[in-house]
């Protein structure tokens, strides 16, 4: 089975249109539209409980919403779910080796062995993993692990790449690590869009903010305006740290 | 994947190669007693049967019920046990060939040493087992149907008790074989009907002993009857009849008669000579 | 009681002394158990996974069932399988009575509703921390199912294990299709019961301490075998 991948028109934007999610009678996500082009670093941002999480699973499809669409601008035919990755706050680690890990999406893509070792082997060493191939991927330090998740990730060679709250249980050494990987693969051509509660992660990674509240879409700028010019009292607080629980 | 490819190969290859030979081999299946088997009867004449013939003999020991059973479906070649009167029917209605005599042994009555009801050396059973029920004395029967226990049921008929309606009383139903009947009857210091040839052989004692040997009525007469290849045709008929035919040859016989345990002899060939 | 003295030293001698009846039918024993768990975890490993990870109809009542099977009596799955394989049953024509095929049939029947069962519990467990993982991944149906199975291999052996224990350690099912035949299908478990038919007390129990001595055997070899793989991918 020759891979999806080939195809070249790309899959972006992604367009959201009012789009709602509901669980057990309650709205979390409510009324959000927009799109996302290709090329940016796009960070929704927002305090614990504004639904990040949420936006960033309804965009790569994990969950359906109640109400709206999601539409990504592929022609048909394309694979869409091939096209992107995602990873998680806690990286669920296959019980493999680490290099398994890596090979594993590959594997179900049925990429061709001797392509598959050699994307491998250059997303380990892109994520300073080489060393570590031959050990069981659960044994790995907390940034390890995360490391792993987006080498990954990144041996898909998505267009998208989501990532939620990639840094949120690391120390600051590691997340730092995490961050230049993931510059490393927005350098490589992908999309990036990614949830944080970090401001000053949002400040070194984002190309545009999206801010979130409560379930709402509150304000979309690019990352300076953002963070000079707030439009709402919600993200001027949020910036001032009144709304960072 | 590759690795779990090769494993499931691994499983099919180890199953070729389990059971090379299943097949491709002269052998019959013969259902018989637990009495014949458990007494070492099979044990001692097989070999010799097996040595001169090349035909391997399967004995599958259950009771004359369930044997009777198995051959009714066809599951074995030959029928060989202790129960005239199921023999003659199983022939009669076409399961099987024709009945041959080939041994016999006979029934003791053997009880707990104390010997509650006062029966030890008698020569009557039925009057033994009369004195047994009167005197609510421990007895535990077979209960399965089988050889033995068709016997002894007709032997409380001859003695007109009816003890099955003691059953759960001192009458005591084990509905298992000869061997977990005599170790029940140890266990509760019961009387019980045992063939000679399993008492004999049976290590298990504990405080019994014959009490009550000796009565033609309890004369334990064995056949063999090859299964109808007419209702069966699977049935390896040449080969069971070989094997019956040994059984009644002089050979045979004395195969039998020369099966000793602890000096005594266990079964007695009475096998109608040919053409008699 | 002498008896229980004498049985260990039954067993003792039983296993020193390379009895040749006895390594015959540790030997049967050993191949018509694993055969049984063999084609048991071939045919229940999948099955369990299955009704873990996928809706279809009947399903609750499938799982239901597996959950009862478990328990189920060996004597009845032996006389189960006797009317099947009996000539005068539906599939008599195969020959397979009284021999170790139908042995094996019998424990596999046995078996697999254990493993089956056990096997549904952990992937169900397992997919709980993998199903987004493997949704992102856009893993299919089947791609999902072997993932699993292979990645709680660990906690399945568990479940293999505890399907072997039930097949070595049972006598109803093949005291029924096997026969008991000396040299050709005598187990463990049949020959202890004719032990004890025999009154030889010692000798039966002493067969069945050298049972339980391989029963050990095999579950810390698979345990030993787990433990050195372990803390490579686990």
């Amino acid at each position: 089975m020759a891979e999806p991948a080939i195809e070249t028109s790309s899959i972006l934007p992604l367009r959201l249109e009012s789009v709602s999610y509901e669980a057990s009678g309650k709205r979390l996500i409510d009324g959000v539209t927009f799109d996302l082009r290709a090329g940016t670093r796009s960070v929704i941002l927002g305090p614990n409980g504004a639904g990040k999480s949420l936006l960033l699973r309804l965009c790569h499809g994990l969950i359906r919403p109640s109400a709206g669409n999601v539409s990504w601008a592929a022609a048909s035919g394309v694979a869409v779910p091939y096209r992107q990755a995602m990873v998680f706050q806690r990286p669920v680690l296959l019980r493999r080796s680490v290099a398994a890990n890596v090979a594993y999406p590959l594997r179900l893509r049925r990429t061709p062995a001797r392509e598959r070792h050699a994307r491998v082997e250059e997303a380990l060493s892109r994520a300073g993993l080489s060393a570590l191939a031959g050990r069981a991927a659960r044994s790995l330090s907390g940034g390890e692990q995360q490391r792993l998740a987006i080498a990954r990730a990144w041996v898909m060679r998505p267009e998208v790449l989501f990532l939620d709250e990639p840094t949120a249980n690391l120390d600051p050494a590691a997340a730092r690590a995490i961050e230049s990987l993931i510059d490393g693969v927005h350098a490589s051509g992908a999309k990036i869009v990614m949830t944080t509660h970090d401001l000053g992660q949002a400040r070194r990674l984002a190309d545009e903010i999206l801010f979130l509240h409560r379930g709402h879409l509150l304000e979309r700028a690019d990352a300076a305006t953002f963070f000079t010019k707030p439009k709402t009292a919600e993200a001027s607080a949020f910036l001032k740290g009144d709304l960072s629980w | 994947m590759v690795k779990r490819r090769s494993f499931v190969a691994g499983v099919f290859l180890a199953a070729a190669v389990a059971f090379p030979s299943l097949a491709a081999e002269r052998s019959i299946v013969v259902a018989s007693t637990t009495s014949t088997e458990n007494s070492g009867l099979f044990g001692s004449i097989l070999p010799v049967f097996e040595a001169a013939s090349g035909i391997r003999v399967k004995v599958v020991a259950v009771g004359t019920g369930q044997a009777i059973k198995l051959a009714k479906n066809g599951d074995a070649d030959v029928l060989f046990v202790h129960h005239r009167p199921s023999e003659e029917i199983f022939v009669a209605e076409g399961y099987g060939v024709k009945r041959f005599e080939v041994m016999y042994n006979d029934f003791v009555l053997v009880g707990p040493k104390s010997d509650p009801a006062g029966v030890r050396g008698m020569t009557d059973a039925p009057a033994a087992l009369a004195r047994i029920a009167a005197a609510k004395a421990t007895f535990a029967s077979r209960g399965d149907d089988s050889g033995t226990h068709k016997k002894e049921l007709g032997l409380w008929q001859a003695a007109k008790v009816d003890a099955v309606a003691a059953s759960g009383q001192w009458y005591r139903e084990t509905g298992s074989g000869m061997g977990a009947t005599l170790n029940t009857a140890a266990g509760l210091g019961a009387y019980a009907l045992a063939d000679r040839g399993t008492w004999i052989s049976f290590a298990n004692k504990g405080d019994l002993e014959i009490m009550v040997e000796g009565d033609k009525r309890m004369f334990n007469p064995y056949g063999a009857i090859l299964v109808n290849p007419a209702k069966h045709k699977h049935v390896k008929a040449a080969e069971g009849q070989a094997f019956i035919d040994w059984l009644v040859s002089d050979a045979g016989q004395k195969a039998i008669a020369d099966y000793q345990l602890g000096g005594l002899q266990l079964f007695f060939p009475n096998a109608k000579k040919a053409g008699s | 009681m002498d008896d229980l003295a004498a049985a260990f030293g039954q067993a003792a001698s039983l296993l020193l002394g390379f009895d040749a009846e006895l390594i015959e039918i540790i030997g049967l024993s050993l191949r018509v158990s694993f055969m049984a768990v063999g084609l048991a975890a071939l045919l229940g490993l999948p099955l369990g996974a299955a009704v873990a990870l996928y809706r279809f109809p009947g399903r609750t009542l499938l799982g239901a069932l597996l959950n009862a099977f478990m328990g189920l009596p060996p004597v009845v799955v032996g006389l189960v399988v006797y009317l099947m394989l009996s000539r005068a049953g539906p599939l008599g024509a195969l020959g397979l009575l009284f021999t170790p095929g139908a042995m094996i049939l019998a424990q596999c029947l046995l078996v697999l509703p254990i493993v089956a069962a056990l096997s549904a519990q952990i992937v169900a467990d397992l997919n709980e921390e993998y199903n987004e993982q493997l949704h992102s991944f856009a893993a299919g149906p089947l791609q999902r199912l072997a993932t699993l199975v292979w990645d709680g291999r660990f906690s399945l052996m568990t479940a293999i294990l505890a399907g072997f224990g039930r097949a070595i350690a049972e006598v109803g099912a093949v005291m029924i299709v096997g026969g008991n035949i000396a040299h050709s299908t005598r187990v463990m478990t049949t020959a202890i019961a004719l032990e004890t038919s025999k009154g030889n007390l010692a000798l039966a129990l002493g067969l069945g301490i050298v049972l339980i001595a391989l029963a050990l055997a095999v579950n810390f070899a698979a345990l030993a075998l787990r433990d050195a793989a372990r803390p490579r991918y686990g």
